[in-house]
């Protein structure tokens, strides 16, 4: 095939998601952008300069949702990841049923995240749930109210989420775990290295690209948490459980303040985009890549 | 020896923690109302009501919701793997300008918080005069199907050797032939993995239907079961009923598919 072939071709194929991300990416970045220097309520729209971001900026609650949102990923990324790893290593051992426990640990992220919500609704309640009902059993005699107290109302989300852990990540790693040859454990245990040491020194450079790439999915999906605190709480009580893109979603489409909504995403966008460059530039301080080729 | 037992103890530990939860949807879902609130809580309901599934699935129009959730699983599932695996065979197989340019402005996307698109999508959609129907669920994904599914079939077609893309271009094939019958079943353990995967978003997916979607007749199970929580404040066995229901299609897709599963991940180098 000639080269003009050839590029005409590889054009033509990626041509479906380069008019994707021109309608329903790059065109409405633009668009959210302009929005948020607008007041636009779907009837009348007015040009408003920085005044989204000034009123946001003094907002409580908006500090609020952000806070509630910081401490969640501040908590669940690092739990998940750490929790996702272990389980992944756990099934990579060649001990009998491994199936049977991998389709045990996949499973609750296989739970749609609405039955889930409702499912944890209901072990989470003060009186009657299972979680209190054993905690009782357990001998304590008023344990907390969850969901129901502000004070624990954030832990019991991400408590909540950490039952997720053994699903895609998990694989992510499995796949990684496997992925790393048997011949370089072989040679570490010729230099007399054992368990830890081995993970230490071989598993976990080995599988730092992994770890990385987990990691910068993870926060950027525990930032945009909604469904859990939709269901839930709707973000009660007393705005405990506020999370960013619940007041987000508030904003835009129960009080249709659309300019405002689209500063909150762009702010978000911000967040995000520095936390992953900051990622990107520590990742040479510890992600291996085999054959030094960085991407 | 000793490690054997422990990692042993560790998984069956762990594998029951992570089972609680659902064996108590399970035993919630066959429970009569008073055996939902018994205290001291009740494992192994008696008797078994096996017609609270009946219920669940005849009380609101669910039959409608899941016919709903299926139509727009199934199209947006076919769009997303038809259209990515044709543009994961452009960047894996074909030289042109800009295309390390493009395939990394492709993977920052996966980055992207969908909250800085959404409000302008959902006013192209209203303008479109397309709210509450299925396209603004169905339609994007025939325009790429996603970075991540890019990404992981360009991967498996890359382990794929080229020798046999030429050999069929000597027998006259065109590249969309050589795509359908050289790649495309060779690839099979990663089309079944992001077949799944996709499946499984869809499926699951809540923010856009509760967006898009309307009338009660258009609703996804998603957030039609959110009805059973409104009517149905104190029904909890029906409501876990209607949540089993709702998850038995990925469970049963995860069994079949399993195998492929961690393989099809594994082959692609996901680096």
């Amino acid at each position: 095939m000639s080269e003009r072939t050839s590029s005409r071709w590889g054009l033509a194929l990626i041509s479906p998601w380069l008019l994707g991300f021109l309608i329903f990416t790059a065109g409405p970045m633009l668009a959210s952008l302009y929005l948020s220097f607008c007041k636009y309520d779907l009837h009348t729209l007015s040009f408003v300069g920085a005044k989204n971001y000034d009123v946001l900026l003094h907002e409580p609650r908006f500090w609020k949702s952000l806070g509630n949102t910081a401490i969640y990923v501040l908590f669940a990324v690092p739990l998940g990841l750490t929790g996702s790893l272990l389980i992944a290593v756990l099934l990579n051992q060649k001990v009998k049923a491994i199936p049977i426990f991998r389709t045990l640990f996949y499973l609750p992220s296989l739970v749609p995240a609405v039955a889930s919500s409702l499912l944890w609704l209901w072990i989470l309640h003060p009186e009657n749930g299972l979680l209190n009902t054993g905690l009782k059993a357990l001998g304590m005699a008023s344990p907390p109210k969850w969901l129901q107290d502000p004070k624990t109302a954030l832990t019991s989300l991400i408590i909540m989420s950490l039952w997720g852990i053994g699903g895609g990540r998990m694989l992510i790693f499995l796949a990684g775990l496997q992925g790393i040859s048997d011949e370089l454990y072989e040679a570490a245990q010729l230099d007399g290295a054992k368990g830890w040491t081995c993970f230490r020194h071989v598993t976990l450079p080995m599988l730092s690209p992994t770890i990385f790439f987990n990691l910068i999915l993870g926060i950027i999906g525990s930032f945009q948490v909604f469904t859990s605190a939709y269901i839930m709480t709707g973000g009660g009580p007393e705005d405990s459980t506020l999370m960013y893109v619940l007041y987000l979603y508030n904003n835009a489409f129960r009080e249709f303040k659309l300019g405002k909504a689209s500063a909150m995403a762009w702010i978000l966008f911000i967040i995000l985009l520095g936390f992953t460059l900051v990622q990107f530039k520590n990742a040479s301080k510890w992600v291996y890549y085999e054959g030094g080729d960085k991407e | 020896m000793i490690q054997r037992i422990g990692i042993f103890t560790m998984l069956i530990f762990g594998g029951i923690l992570f089972s609680i939860p659902f064996l108590w949807t399970v035993s919630t879902a066959l429970k009569t109302n008073e055996q939902v609130f018994a205290v001291p809580p009740q494992w192994i309901p008696s008797p078994i009501q096996w017609e609270n599934f009946k219920r669940a699935w005849t009380e609101l129009p669910f039959p409608t919701f899941v016919m709903n959730t299926i139509t727009i699983t199934v199209f947006a599932t076919f769009g997303q793997i038809l259209s990515a695996s044709l543009v994961a065979y452009g960047f894996a197989r074909f030289k042109f300008k800009g295309k390390n340019a493009l395939f990394y402005l492709m993977l920052s996307t996966m980055m992207l918080p969908s909250q800085v698109t959404m409000i302008p999508v959902f006013l192209l959609w209203r303008q479109l005069g397309l709210i509450d129907t299925f396209a603004p669920l169905i339609v994007p994904s025939f325009f790429g199907g996603g970075a991540f599914t890019i990404f992981l079939l360009r991967q498996f077609f890359l382990t794929i050797p080229r020798e046999l893309d030429e050999a069929a271009m000597i027998d006259g094939a065109n590249p969309l032939v050589i795509w359908w019958k050289v790649l495309l079943p060779l690839a099979r353990p990663a089309l079944i993995t992001t077949t799944l995967f996709s499946f499984v978003s869809h499926w699951d997916e809540f923010m856009g239907p509760l967006i898009y979607l309307n009338s009660m007749e258009k609703y996804t199970v998603s957030i039609g079961l959110r009805l059973f929580q409104d009517s149905y404040g104190t029904q909890l066995e029906l409501l876990m009923a209607a949540s089993l229901i709702h998850i038995l299609p990925t469970i049963v897709l995860f069994f079949v598919a399993q195998r492929y599963f961690v393989k099809g991940i594994a082959l692609t180098g996901l680096k």
